[in-house]
């Protein structure tokens, strides 16, 4: 990334961040950010593989439209990453 | 079931510019307004903002026209506003007026919200189209990719493309380069220039589109017209794009293809308005100017269902600004009938905040006048963009047999062929024999595509269930049901 | 010029096509929409023999559960389409249903149904997530899921002989001294030897063009989808993990809804799992005309049956629903046959909910016809004329 950043650009002092736990692996997350920008902020682009062709998938249309980000938060299967907002101590399951 | 149940004078359902000035609206006049929106913060995909959790000095910096914003967000005065509410389902109420079927937070809780009126202001989401690849992790629409930044200041890539069609794709490059992006390209399908003659006659927009073209030039983005994304490559992940120049039709001349090189593509060909609930609300769905599915609604923004309204995305793709204006008008015929006066007429003598009105003009009438005028303006403009920017058949020369058309059900190109071969003459037989849109996305990503290649424009949806829900909540209905009539 | 043209290319008339032309016949298939369109694309692909009181259409149903698995084989090099013999489960929710349910089967067992009576200590081997409770059940192997929306499309291209026109509206019969020659369509005339209609629900339209009436009325069903589970749906109390639903499953209430000849909402829910890893929870009948409005409480109600049945399902969304229209006749049985009061017609619909099940047997007993030959069950139950005097 170059010298500029989202942060830079808007001025922002985030509050303390906190972690959220991908199959087992930490994860930080500003509060108020979704499980989605958390991963993709992480570098995780994709978490969950089709049915049919086990094709991968993450975030695609980013708004709860089109159900490819789905994930498994705290046991409660068929979540889409991108609206749902990230709790602290969060277990989020992929498949 | 909670009974959380409460009845409303007016029930919005989405809180973008046109929600939020349509409740600002009748909640200042005193009605009982509930704003209901599936995201966490008000303002829709225009407006998506920050979580507080950022603490951002200059939330405005990534935002065109952040005032406005602010003045219809704090403009809500008293209006309940439900944020984390999606609804599924939208109908008559038992005892009159109109149940609104949500469900709340990330447990969904399920519950309704009743009100005498409606409106409808559940704006669009982007519209995309199938190519080779755009299955695989980095593809995003622009409008996700804009949502990433926007609502969660997460830039989506290093260095990202920008392709498809239609002026939105500017304002996305140009938050992605000052961002941080390195933003290899963008690249309109249509023509590079189709919108300026039409900007000129806005000056507002021709001031919006320099503003970004400036944006640009100083992140040294080149934009190239007649240019498309015909390919995306990659190992598992997103690593390079083939751009291909594209003739009027879309079809890609030979040898005119370039390979650049990106771990995240933002692709959009313009916006789907979301009608789910004025379907099931049985409004009249007719077609915008390019020949999509929009609501049908007369001068004050009435659908043709009495007590139902509509206004933004979902009376045909505009933009802010004529979102905003609509709500406006939209929240003044619901007081208006509210009152039973005509509409137009019975806000008040104050004029709105926000019109452009001074408080010289008495006349709520002229008011009323004056908004209508506005809005034939801004729509003819809306339409003249719809036009300059429209979707061309020779997209489906970019397919390959094994192209995924429809993700959910990952129904390849092949089989929607061999389903046109077996006899499916329309989209809903395509469906029926290949199985595109019958999985997760219920057809909102791949039925613009299926229906042209059915050779149709996209109809108006049918979706009696919006939102997944809990067989468990629909079965406590039926027992409420049962309760109540006992 | 045709021997016949079929009219409706949903799943009956492919079944009549394919038949007629296996006999030898030319046959030109027209549809005013596309293939499967109609009631065919908004049903369940139900292959029943449970739900049938012993008589004239229980003997067409046995008849047809084989021939659907001879079509289902035969089709398979050709790309094929989906048909699960699954087996359906009836359980009773007490001992006194449970004993009428086995007397039912007992007498269904006379016209060539297999039943296996299944006692309530047995009901988890067959579906391990079923609400415990039930006192026991009938299953029966024959009992079959059909995609009939492919089958119709893969019949109907099955041979040469056929040929498919669709977008095709029929506004009229050629008729000629009394007798039909041949079908009048928005895109011109089609002479033929004889005209089938198999236009399910809207049959009695066709009928009428030969002046002729037949009492074909709308009962409209509808059905939710769940959103697709994994193929092993979490732990079982029988054991491992199994799919969530194994068989069609419902209670043996279904029954007398079926026969009944009520207009107001009656539902009792058919619980089954599909390929697409979907649940599907059908279906409702009541009689309210064409209307497509969705109705939130018929929904709500199928809902909750299937929780009934599936306590497991109150976790699991519904994505989607959608409506039909049974071509529902006022006694519950098909009409088959050629039709006395107008040589050269015949006709071929009136299955209510049973069409998918009944193609087959359907086509078969009207190729027979067709071409003079022996029918192999006597279709005087079906034949058209049988309503006269009684009230639509």
């Amino acid at each position: 990334m170059t010298g500029a950043s989202p942060y830079r650009l808007v001025g922002a002092r985030p509050e303390p961040e906190f972690e959220v736990r991908v199959d087992g692996r930490p994860v930080p997350v500003v509060p108020g950010q979704t499980v989605g920008a958390a991963l993709h902020a992480a570098g995780v682009r994709t978490w969950r593989t089709t049915r049919f062709g086990g094709r991968r998938r993450g975030l695609f249309c980013g708004i709860g439209v089109c159900f490819d980000c789905l994930v498994t938060v705290n046991g409660v299967e068929n979540l889409r990453a991108c609206l749902t907002e990230a709790r602290p101590g969060d277990e989020v399951t992929t498949s | 079931m909670t009974a959380d149940a409460a009845t409303y004078d007016l029930v919005v359902v989405g809180a973008g510019p046109a929600g939020l000035a349509a409740a600002g609206v009748a909640a200042r006049a005193g009605l009982r307004v509930a704003v209901l929106d599936s995201g966490a913060r008000v303002g829709g995909q225009y407006f998506r903002a920050l979580p507080d959790g950022f603490r951002a000095a200059r939330p405005w910096a990534l935002h065109h026209g952040f005032s406005r914003f602010v003045r219809l967000r704090d403009g809500l005065d008293g209006a309940d506003v439900l944020l984390n509410h999606r609804v599924w389902a939208a109908g008559p109420a038992p005892g009159g007026g109109f149940a609104v079927h949500c469900l709340a937070g990330r447990e969904e809780r399920a519950g309704t919200v009743t009100g005498a009126r409606l409106l409808i202001a559940t704006g669009a989401h982007d519209r995309v189209l199938p190519f080779p690849g755009w299955d695989l992790p980095g593809v995003m629409t622009a409008g996700g990719a804009q949502a990433l930044l926007k609502g969660n200041l997460v830039v989506a890539g290093r260095r990202v493309v920008v392709a498809g069609t239609g002026p939105f794709l500017l304002p996305v490059a140009t938050s992605l380069a000052a961002a941080g992006a390195k933003v290899a390209g963008v690249f309109e399908a249509g023509g590079r220039f189709a919108l300026a003659p039409r900007a000129l006659t806005r000056p507002g927009k021709a001031a919006e589109a320099l503003a970004y073209g400036w944006g640009l030039a100083r992140h040294r983005v080149p934009y190239k017209g007649g240019r498309a994304v015909v390919a995306a490559h990659g190992d598992g992940e997103l690593t390079h794009v083939t751009v291909a120049r594209v003739d009027a039709e879309w079809r890609p001349y030979r040898g005119g293809h370039e390979t650049v090189e990106c771990d995240v593509l933002a692709v959009g060909y313009g916006f789907t308005p979301q009608l789910d609930l004025a379907a099931q609300l049985g409004c009249a769905i007719g077609a915008d100017a390019a020949g999509g599915p929009a609501v049908r609604v007369d001068r004050h923004m009435r659908t043709g269902v009495p007590g139902v309204y509509a206004a933004g995305e979902t009376t045909g793709v505009g933009g802010a600004d004529l979102a905003e204006l609509e709500g406006l008008i939209a929240g003044r015929a619901v007081v208006a009938d509210a009152l039973g006066v005509p509409a137009g007429t019975g806000v008040g003598a104050r004029p709105e905040p926000g019109t452009g009105f001074g408080p010289g003009i008495r006349s709520e009438a002229r008011v009323g006048a004056r908004l209508e005028a506005r809005r034939r303006r801004l729509t003819g403009f809306a339409r003249a963009l719809l036009r300059a920017y429209p979707v061309k058949d020779g997209w489906t020369s970019w397919l390959r047999d094994d192209t995924l058309i429809c993700r959910c059900e990952e129904v390849p190109y092949g089989r929607v062929k061999e389903a046109r071969d077996l006899g499916a003459a329309d989209a809903r037989s395509i469906k029926l024999l290949a199985r595109p849109g019958m999985g997760w996305c219920q057809g909102r990503i791949c039925g613009e595509a299926v229906a042209r290649l059915a050779g149709e424009e996209p109809g108006p949806p049918r979706r009696p269930v919006a939102q997944p829900v809990r067989l468990g909540d629909l079965a406590a209905m039926d027992e409420r049901t049962s309760d109540d009539d006992s | 010029m045709p021997d016949v043209v079929v009219i409706g290319a949903g799943m009956v008339g492919a079944a009549c096509a394919y038949y007629a032309a296996r006999e030898g016949l030319s046959v030109t298939v027209v549809d005013r929409a596309a293939v499967a369109g109609g009631t065919t694309g908004s049903g369940e692909g139900n292959v029943l023999v449970s739900d049938k009181e012993p008589g004239p259409e229980l003997d067409l149903a046995v008849l047809s559960c084989r021939l659907w698995t001879e079509l289902a084989s035969e089709a398979r090099e050709a790309g094929g389409f989906e048909h699960e013999p699954k087996g359906g489960l009836v359980v009773a929710e007490s001992d006194e249903v449970l004993r009428a349910l086995t007397q039912l089967a007992g007498r269904q067992g006379k016209s060539g149904v297999v039943t296996r009576q299944v006692a309530t200590a047995e009901l988890a081997g067959y579906e391990p997530h079923l609400a415990p409770g039930f006192a026991g059940g009938v299953f029966y192997p024959q009992d079959a899921q059909v995609q009939p929306m492919l089958a119709a499309a893969r019949l109907i291209r099955r041979w040469p002989r056929v040929a498919l026109r669709t977008g095709t509206e029929v506004t009229g019969l050629l008729m000629e001294r009394g007798r039909v020659t041949g079908v009048r369509t928005r895109d011109g005339d089609i002479p033929a030897g004889a005209v089938v209609n198999a236009g399910g629900v809207w049959g009695d339209r066709i009928a009428a063009f030969a002046g002729v009436e037949l009492p074909i009325m709308p009962r409209r069903g509808f059905i939710l989808v769940t959103e697709p589970l994994a193929p092993a749906y979490g732990a079982s109390p029988a054991g491992p993990p199994a799919p969530l639903v194994r068989h069609k499953v419902y209670t043996a209430a279904y029954v007398t809804n079926v026969a009944s000849d009520s207009e107001g909402l009656e539902t009792s829910a058919v619980v089954e799992a599909t390929r697409a890893g979907t649940v599907l929870i059908g279906a409702s009948r009541e009689r309210v005309g064409f209307d497509r409005t969705v109705s939130l409480p018929v929904l709500a109600r199928l809902a909750r049956q299937a929780v009934d049945l599936f306590p497991a399902l109150a976790d699991v969304r519904a994505i989607r629903a959608y409506c039909g229209f049974r071509p529902y006749c006022p006694d519950h049985l098909p009409v088959i046959g050629a039709d006395p009061r107008v040589p050269g017609l015949y006709h071929a619909c009136g299955h209510e909910g049973a069409g998918i099940g009944l193609a087959p047997v359907t086509g078969l007993l009207t190729a027979r016809l067709l071409t003079g030959a022996e029918p192999e069950i006597d279709p005087a139950p079906f034949r058209p004329d049988r309503f006269a005097g009684t009230p639509g």
